[in-house]
């Protein structure tokens, strides 16, 4: 099996799925939640299971007083509306039970208040700011753990590295499912697409590295080879396992909760699912390749004539 | 190495019934067998998360003007006010934790009523010095005072206190280190404050005089003798810690720092029962399609392999019940994520075992050689997840974001456990097992 020969063609496929996402972000721009933007948030369903229109309630918010109020139905049968922050506390408590009321009378049902959400402008930007660096402690984090593992064979610190690029294109994988995501269902980008977002960033290097541990051993005992073939030979030997772990085990205890574990869950499951996804075959079709570019210095061929990079 | 297989089982079967001890129960309670009386006891409840339960979390910041920064030790003792004032609400396992420098989180799981823990949160604290006679009360007791009382109370069964003086007339407080032994907190009082002091305990002698924070008796001591220059100690059975947070909430009955709300959010019990119930049936079907999957792919090490992750769960399980971790919706995900893990270490044994064994070693030879081959890269992508879980419970608590701190908490002990498992247990039950039985059919028993 030659997988490391087509190495382009992966780069092309996975670019294929990271473009439109970026499109659309250009467009439409981040889907960011009250978590990032600050602002209020409520959450309420219905007893009868009809929901009113969002412009009806909307009408009902600004003659309560609130202004440039967002209402959107979810998926789940509920009903969103998001407002600016309520700077007072006591405000909002009242605000809450007030709205209560005024929705059972206007649309004569039973409304429940499943969540009610309030966060300042001040922790908005800030957990945005710890986030990129959480991030980026981590990914520095690995790249000294790899260089020091991998110490004992050529160009340890390009491994490191490789396993931070390939890491970077899981993330913008995420990214563009989430834009994609938000387009078609309304997701948002909040606490816990963070969470997931940090969790295929760990789990991402993982993947890497049992790849480059068999690189390490083979490149001691397999020494006569060119260094193409050995990686491709290891990246062959490590796929059983790719699979077996990621598809059989992690992906079908995801799907598991995509699909059965409730609508909080739903979204946080299905970005893991295809985060995780990501993390395998960047290891096999991102990483391993990237090593075998800068081996053999492949950019100098770049700019040439086309038909002799691929080849 | 039979001896020291049966010294491992003996270790394995010894942690399975610590484990399971710790899953079944709701307190842990060790007895003294020769005398009967209680060593130690630990509640080891699982506890749940706003998320799974409802309630509400409240972000407090610290309200400073700008360029004013504010050390450490202040923001804990508002967080000690913080956290004695909400407990006096009754509502239990409230959780008020440090988030970053300026920043307390408080928990308050199940709670419905959002606007008394508000109000309770923005009040400020009041100290007072009770006349308890001599019957005094529990520490502890919310008792009725009659300071700042203006009607009587609807319930005139009640006791009513008598308020000596109040917080205002502290000039000073600090922990000292008493004559006999222990620690004892020593007190000034302002030119009033000592002037009723002398009259009070002049005539009480022998007598309580209860310190109240906020209606809640804090401590008991007894008038030894009449204190008429303004300068008393009180006296107990304190450690360092408990004469500290007692001087902590004599000297600031209010807040040390003005703090503001920043943050709140509320998650009806309805939300949260419902995620609860179909997070842990997804998790039980996820659990065992990967079972399946693994018994009949690997045969008979799946098989020992699927037997250790329940070993794996009941452990992990009562570690979080012990420490306590709270379990939270993303916390749940984090655990199910980490037994792909475990399993992932034994996948990883597993298919180096089978190259091995279509290499044609022997059996015996086929697990060594696994185990001592696949370790390295086991290792090594365990603690880049371990690290970078870290990472992220670092971010997680300097936020109050917790549900990445529940999830990467959960996260990082699960992929210590499994390394545990993956590699000792599983090895040790699948030697025993192999020995036991000599399996010779390699197709029906390894899947080659």
């Amino acid at each position: 099996m030659n997988i490391l020969g087509k190495r382009y063609l992966f780069f092309i496929i996975s670019l294929l799925i990271i473009l439109p996402g970026m499109v659309l972000f250009i467009i439409y721009g981040a889907p960011l939640s009250i978590d990032f933007t600050s602002g209020s948030l409520m959450e309420v369903s219905f007893s009868s299971g009809n929901l009113p229109a969002p412009g009806d309630v909307i009408s009902l918010l600004n003659e309560s007083g609130i202004k440039d109020a967002e209402v959107r139905t979810t998926a789940d049968n509920t009903l969103q509306i998001r407002a600016a922050f309520l700077e007072d506390v006591q405000d909002q408590e009242t605000i809450s039970a007030q709205l209560q009321t005024a929705m059972e009378e206007r649309f004569s049902d039973t409304v429940t208040i499943l969540r009610f959400e309030n966060v300042g402008p001040t922790i908005g930007q800030q957990v945005t700011r710890r986030a990129a660096l959480a991030v980026g402690v981590a990914a520095l984090a690995v790249i000294l753990y790899i260089t020091v593992v991998f110490r004992r064979i050529p160009h340890a610190f390009r491994y490191g590295v490789c396993a931070i690029i390939a890491m970077i294109h899981d993330v913008a994988i995420v990214f563009s499912i989430v834009a994609i995501g938000a387009r078609l269902f309304g997701w948002q980008m909040d606490a816990l697409f963070l969470t997931a977002l940090l969790t295929v960033i760990g789990f991402s290097t993982q993947d890497k590295i049992v790849v480059f541990d068999r690189i390490r051993e083979n490149s001691t005992v397999l020494r006569r080879l060119d260094f193409e073939t050995l990686a491709n030979h290891s990246i062959v030997q490590t796929l059983q396992r790719s699979i077996n772990t990621q598809l059989m085990t992690v992906e079908f205890m995801l799907l598991a909760l995509a699909l059965f574990g409730g609508v909080t869950l739903r979204e946080f499951a299905v970005i893991l699912l295809v985060g995780l996804l990501s993390g395998t075959y960047s290891s096999i079709f991102i990483a391993a390749p990237i090593l075998v570019i800068w081996e053999k210095k492949e950019w100098k061929n770049w700019f040439r004539r086309n038909g002799e990079a691929t080849a | 190495m039979t001896r020291n297989l049966t010294t491992r089982l003996i270790f394995i079967v010894l942690i399975l019934a610590l484990a399971l001890w710790v899953d079944f129960s709701s307190t842990l309670t060790i007895t003294n067998p020769f005398n009967g009386k209680t060593i130690s006891q630990r509640n080891v409840a699982p506890r749940l998360g706003l998320d799974l339960q409802g309630g509400l979390q409240v972000v407090l910041e610290a309200d400073l003007p700008a360029g004013q920064t504010i050390d450490r030790s202040q923001m804990e003792v508002a967080r000690t006010i913080i956290e004695n004032r909400t407990n006096a609400l009754g509502v239990s396992e409230n959780v008020v934790q440090l988030a970053g420098d300026t920043r307390i989180v408080g928990e308050f799981p199940g709670l419905e009523d959002s606007e008394s823990v508000i109000a309770i949160l923005r009040k400020t604290g009041l100290l007072e010095f009770v006349d308890m006679g001599t019957a005094p009360v529990a520490v502890g007791t919310v008792i009725q005072t009659d300071f700042g009382l203006t009607e009587i109370p609807e319930n005139p069964e009640q006791t009513i206190y008598h308020t000596v003086m109040t917080g205002a007339d502290l000039q000073s407080v600090q922990v000292i280190t008493g004559q006999m032994s222990g620690y004892e907190i020593q007190f000034s009082l302002k030119g009033d404050g000592t002037d009723i002091f002398a009259e009070h305990t002049s005539a009480h002698v022998n007598q309580y005089l209860a310190i109240v924070l906020d209606k809640e008796v804090i401590s008991t001591p007894v008038i030894n003798s009449p204190i008429t220059d303004g300068e008393g100690v009180i006296q107990g059975q304190f450690t360092y810690e408990s004469a500290n947070a007692l001087a902590i909430q004599l000297r600031y009955g209010s807040l040390p720092v003005p703090l503001k709300i920043v943050e709140t959010r509320v998650v009806g019990p309805t939300l949260g029962e419902d995620s609860l119930q179909k997070s842990l049936i997804a998790g039980v079907i996820g659990m065992i399609i990967v079972m399946l999957f693994m018994g009949l792919y690997y045969r008979l090490p799946g098989i020992v392999a699927d037997v250790v992750i329940l070993f794996y769960a009941a452990i992990a399980f009562a570690i979080f019940k012990y420490i306590p971790v709270t379990l939270t919706l993303p916390g749940i995900a984090g655990f199910l994520l980490s037994t792909g893990a475990a399993l992932d270490a034994n996948i990883l044994i597993f298919e180096r075992m089978k190259e091995e064994l279509r290499s044609g070693r022997t059996i015996g030879q086929a697990v060594e050689q696994g185990w001592a081959r696949a370790w390295s890269s086991i290792r090594d992508s365990n603690i880049a997840a371990i690290i970078t879980s870290l990472i992220l419970f670092w971010f997680g608590s300097t936020f109050g974001a917790t549900i990445v701190k529940g999830f990467s908490l959960t996260l990082a002990l699960g992929v210590a456990i499994s390394l545990f498992t993956a590699i000792f247990v599983t090895r040790t039950l699948l030697t025993v097992v192999l020995n036991a039985f000599k399996p010779k059919n390699l197709t029906r028993w390894f899947g080659i």
